[in-house]
């Protein structure tokens, strides 16, 4: 079966230090590869308010890594990461599926378009200067809340 | 009874009135400007979790999701809203309340 896609976002206290985040992340990487999986990539958000407190913490540094893998190995994952301390908040969410059905729906609004502009004698591609300029809708989007209803 | 009568004579409303009546025109000129779904307007396809400033307009103040009915947003969307929504708040972009 091929490899799915998660995301997982983990949160650690503030005042965490830079290698203690390492070290977090290396833990991380050893068990990705010790069961045939693979770090995309990783982001560190870096330090962000948290919406609400979580263990008496109001920031938290986020990291977020996009792992490809089994099921299984981000059980692994998600069962370490739950009995660590230095993790106040972690999450772990399938990506794969939504990002196929992201581009399917991307790539058939653009071929359909590029039929459509052929057909009325166009080049495929929108050309700079064409149709309204932005900004110049008439539905800007002041009063899409207005609260108001029929 | 007078009210049930009232009602039903109302609603048909066109006994001694004229189509295109006074009355009628007024209640057309309360007129409300139709409710797009911003997901739709801007063709965004993916409605990411971590996307706090995208979702967070759908998000007031109290920290409950925006109805549909007031946002105009497509049922497919507010879907998809509403699981990214739950996503953010489980790591804390956006509250689960606030008071």
């Amino acid at each position: 079966m091929a490899d799915r896609q998660y995301e997982l976002v983990y949160i650690v206290p503030p005042d965490t230090t830079e290698q203690q985040v390492t070290e977090l992340h290396e833990q991380i990487e050893a068990v990705v590869s010790r069961m045939a999986g693979a770090i995309e990539k990783t982001e560190n958000w870096g330090r962000k308010r948290l919406a609400y407190e979580i263990a008496r913490h109001k920031e938290g540094v986020y990291v977020l890594e996009v792992i490809n893998g089994s099921g299984e190995l981000m059980k692994e994952l998600d069962r370490r990461l739950r009995v660590m301390d230095l993790v106040i908040r972690h999450s772990v969410v399938r990506v794969d599926e939504e990002k196929k059905v992201v581009d399917r729906t991307r790539t058939k609004r653009t071929t359909q378009s590029e039929r459509r502009r052929v057909k009325r004698g166009l080049p495929p591609q929108r050309q700079p200067g064409e149709g309204r300029p932005a900004g110049d809708a008439e539905d800007s989007d002041d009063d899409r809340f207005d609260g108001a209803e029929v | 009874m007078p009210f049930g009568q009232g009602r039903s004579g109302g609603r048909s409303g066109s006994r001694d009135k004229k189509p295109g009546d006074k009355e009628k025109g007024q209640r057309r000129t309360l007129f409300r400007r139709r409710k797009v779904c911003k997901f739709c307007a801007d063709k965004i396809d993916d409605i990411n979790y971590k996307d706090v400033k995208l979702i967070g307009p759908f998000v007031p103040e109290r920290g409950k999701i925006l109805p549909r009915r007031i946002s105009g947003t497509c049922a497919m969307h507010q879907r998809k809203l509403q699981t990214a929504i739950k996503r953010a708040r489980q790591i804390a972009l956006i509250p689960y309340v606030t008071d």
